[in-house]
């Protein structure tokens, strides 16, 4: 305290034309504050006031209009009950891995062709990154139309090219609904990952794989053995914020199904909205939104961790 | 290149890459082909013999002026317009100060402060979405613009600042040093020093903000009740949709004009926003 305050007379003595504002953010300390303050009065207002008020919600019998008393517990042990809501939490955990796998997978292949010199490339990337730049809703749309089973421009193409021969409900048929959306979705996923892995794949140091090649490794060895650990932290932030937005995804299911058929595409965001804003059950749908906050803390620490372990090595 | 023989190249790299490009755009090929066909062709079954699904020989406006002129359309485009831009220039705004507070600045608390926006970075708007309805509603903002406004910024600045401090940790101390002892105050010196060596940062954050802010729904579709209020995303799909009739033609044409400003944009700064995109994930 002592020695900053000798500082700031001194700062004082040297600039003594300048206002008491000016000078209060001389101090770094009150600089800061100033700077920070608007930040932290919107994440303050808009995300810590409401996670407050929504664990409050959770444990209140809250309706729409009406305040609700304190039930303790009852709306989560009510979900462990709710036959609805155990498939929900099932059906997000199929949707969020196979998604995932599916993207990286895909995801790694396109960055990987993008990676090689050839005519037309920026044209190229800057097309291929489309699907996620277009609003989600609005394409999503375009594929619910290709899915519909009367008009399906897919089921025609499968027909001509004998694969089929009746009609695919493909969001109709509770079986293939969930499949359908995942298509969706990887379809959505795949330009972000492949223009993000492609960043990091230009940051590998080509005389690397020239190395490699010389000492007669094959190409799949190649990339197992120097690309691949090379590109693992990229990839670990990647799939990170990835599998989070998956976890939590909404709007493609909200506009392809709804939920349906019979709750075969229901995720933890769709039956929170069909019950806290559908039905009005403010406390259980805040609920039902909330049983995702220990899953993503579990899946951001496993993977935080994760990702230090490899920038460690 | 791929070495050897000419198939190789062929299948290993120009066939995968075409059936891509084939999978990722054919949406959007698709979307333009249906808003300009007419309603006779489009309720044509595809086991119909004559059904042809990739042209149309009969191409037809009405979808787009229907869309225009019968629908509140242009009134939801005006809506996504104004809220995506205040939503970015607010973030923006805050965005700049915070990441240049935590990137250059020491002081207590400083680190935690770090940690707590890259946390809300995180947090998914489906988490919240219901509880923060209700402080919408006390604060007696449903159902107007500010309700989007004032919540887009939760995941607009910690992208934001995220992204700028990655910009000005790039940016050397001794340009502000000696600005200082040139006689210019911390204040001065960041905002006539620092700020323009950052503006190509602050151009990928606001173009990428500005696609997140255009692209959200859920918000928009809980906070937003009346027709006249809506964004082109709840508009499309809660107008055009009447009971369980869908205007394919219309909303074909509403996704693909709905996608025009975002496309535009996109398309002159595509460089800016991969740089954004590709910022945003580096840890």
């Amino acid at each position: 305290m002592a020695v900053s305050d000798v500082i700031s007379q001194r700062a004082y003595v040297a600039a003594p034309q300048r206002s008491a504002a000016t000078r209060l953010l001389e101090d770094e300390r009150w600089l800061a504050a100033v700077l920070l303050l608007p930040t932290v009065i919107l994440l303050g207002l808009f995300i810590a006031y409401p996670f407050v008020e929504g664990v409050w919600l959770s444990v209140t019998d809250a309706t729409v209009g009406v305040p609700g008393h304190f039930v303790g517990l009852a709306n989560f042990t009510a979900l462990l009950h709710d036959s609805i809501f155990l498939v929900a939490v099932q059906n997000t955990f199929v949707y969020t891995v196979v998604a995932t796998v599916f993207k990286l997978a895909l995801g790694l292949w396109l960055a990987l062709l993008l990676n090689r010199h050839f005519r037309g490339k920026a044209f190229t990337r800057a097309f291929v990154l489309l699907p996620f730049i277009i609003p989600t809703v609005l394409s999503t749309f375009a594929w619910k139309w290709m899915f519909d089973p009367t008009f399906s421009v897919i089921n025609w193409t499968l027909f001509q090219l004998g694969l089929i021969h009746s009609r695919i409900n493909w969001l109709g048929d509770p079986s293939l609904a969930l499949i359908s959306v995942i298509i969706v979705n990887v379809w959505r996923g795949v330009p972000f990952y492949a223009i993000s892995l492609l960043a990091g794949l230009q940051t590998i140091n080509p005389e690397l794989q020239e190395a490699a090649a010389i000492d007669g490794a094959r190409p799949w060895q190649r990339f197992w053995h120097v690309t691949w650990p090379l590109l693992l932290p990229v990839t670990m932030v990647v799939v990170l914020f990835s599998v989070i937005q998956t976890f939590a995804d909404f709007q493609l299911v909200y506009v392809l199904t709804g939920g349906g058929p019979a709750n075969a595409t229901q995720l933890f965001a769709t039956y929170a909205y069909q019950i806290g804003v559908g039905t009005g059950l403010l406390s259980q749908g805040a609920a039902v939104s909330l049983a995702m906050f220990p899953f993503l803390l579990i899946i951001v620490v496993v993977q935080l961790l994760y990702i230090r372990r490899v920038e460690v090595h | 290149m791929i070495e050897g023989a000419k198939w190789r190249r062929w299948v290993y790299f120009y066939i995968p890459l075409g059936v891509f490009i084939l999978w990722l755009l054919f949406p959007f090929y698709w979307m333009l082909v249906t808003s300009v066909r007419p309603d006779r062709e489009l309720y044509r079954p595809w086991m119909a013999p004559n059904y042809a699904p990739f042209w149309t020989s009969h191409p037809t406006l009405v979808h787009i002026t229907d869309l225009l002129t019968q629908t509140l359309f242009i009134r939801w485009m005006a809506n996504t317009l104004f809220i995506a831009i205040v939503s970015t220039l607010i973030s923006l705004f805050c965005g700049l100060l915070a990441g240049y507070a935590l990137s250059r600045l020491k002081f207590p608390g400083g680190g935690a402060l770090g940690t707590g926006i890259f946390i809300t970075y995180l947090v998914p708007q489906t988490l919240l979405f219901i509880p923060l309805a209700n402080i919408i509603r006390n604060f007696k903002l449903g159902d107007t613009p500010w309700a989007l406004i004032l919540t887009y910024p939760t995941f607009l600045i910690p992208f934001c600042t995220w992204l700028l401090m990655g910009y000005f940790k790039a940016i050397p101390r001794e340009l502000e040093e000696c600005a200082r002892i040139d006689g210019a105050t911390r204040w001065k010196a960041m905002l006539y020093i620092i700020f323009p060596i950052a503006v190509p940062g602050i151009l990928s954050a606001g173009i990428f903000a500005f696609t997140l802010s255009w692209n959200e729904f859920i918000y928009a579709l809980v906070f937003l009740s009346s027709a006249e209020q809506k964004t082109v995303s709840v508009g499309v799909t809660s107008e055009l949709v009447r009971g369980d009739v869908f205007y394919w033609g219309q909303l074909m044409a509403g996704a693909l004009l709905g996608s025009v400003p975002v496309a535009f944009i996109y398309s002159f700064f595509v460089e800016y926003y991969v740089a954004g995109l590709t910022g945003s994930v580096k840890g």
